[in-house]
């Protein structure tokens, strides 16, 4: 298993405990201020747990894009990595923040975990995309 | 991998970057106060990544990796899961259009929504038609050769 497949995996698993451990927070009683979390918790299981885990197995099982480069670029595959969890983390603390009306500088950095996530995905297609191929 | 998982999966692909494209415009819209604008895109979004991509993915790589039949040379039955293929793709494409609002009456993109809502679960049983004969016990290929 690549290298950069374990920080997927183990990550992923981490954001699957979080994710989990947010939503008993928010079946408890709780006051409504806890509900800004609602957004947060459904992100980091669809985006940290299952998309990642999706990422992680992808870069390793899918088939060879040439003997040179068996997982095409390993640079994107970093890219995709760091860009993901950081936009993540930063979407999980600033989306509340925004929710609850704080000022500057938590609507930039929501701006900033947008696009850090959205160029995670571009990342993974680009380099994913020529691994598909018919036999 | 067989020619259709391609288009699965390359669709599923082109899904994610669609989903996650509107996602970023979404949040962009709420950090700068337009939360109202940002509600309007959460249908199609929802639909392109939990349809669109990992449902579509799954069925994808399913259809390349379930154990093959008569002995390893074959699939089964294709054209259900091509049929799958068209129907998904057909039903998450109409989820989105009729969640935009100004194309057409209320009571249209209702109409739209369910049609594609519809296409979505004739995909789903499409797929369940096709991948049943190939969930089996390895056991059972190797007693066929």
């Amino acid at each position: 298993m690549p290298t950069l497949t374990r920080w997927f995996l183990r990550s992923a698993l981490v954001y699957l405990v979080v994710s989990l451990l947010i939503g008993v927070m928010l079946a408890a009683p709780h006051g409504p201020t806890l509900d800004v979390l609602s957004p947060v918790h459904i992100h980091l299981f669809m985006v940290g747990w299952i998309t990642q885990m999706i990422f992680g197995v992808a870069y390793w099982m899918f088939p060879r894009f040439s003997s040179e480069a068996p997982r095409r670029s390993e640079r994107l595959g970093s890219v995709t990595y760091v860009a993901l969890n950081a936009g993540l983390v930063m979407r999980a603390i600033a989306e509340p923040m925004v929710t609850l009306r704080y000022a500057t500088p938590w609507p930039a950095i929501l701006v900033l975990s947008a696009v850090l996530q959205w160029l995670a995905a571009l990342a993974f297609v680009v380099n994913t995309w020529a691994r598909v191929k018919a036999r | 991998m067989p020619r259709l998982a391609c288009w699965f999966i390359r669709a599923s692909l082109a899904y994610l970057l669609a989903g996650f494209s509107l996602g970023a415009i979404m949040l962009a819209l709420k950090a700068t106060g337009h939360q109202g604008m940002a509600i309007r895109g959460l249908v199609p979004h929802v639909d392109f990544l939990l349809i669109g991509w990992t449902v579509q993915l799954t069925m994808g790589v399913a259809f390349w990796i379930l154990p093959r039949l008569e002995g390893g040379v074959s699939r089964g039955a294709v054209a259900p899961a091509w049929l799958a293929f068209v129907l998904l793709n057909a039903g998450v494409l109409l989820v989105a259009l009729a969640s935009v609002q100004t194309l057409a009456s209320a009571e249209t993109m209702s109409s739209g929504r369910l049609v594609g809502r519809a296409a979505e679960v004739a995909a789903a049983l499409a797929f369940a038609v096709h991948a049943w004969r190939r969930i089996r016990a390895a056991s059972v290929d190797a007693q066929v050769r």
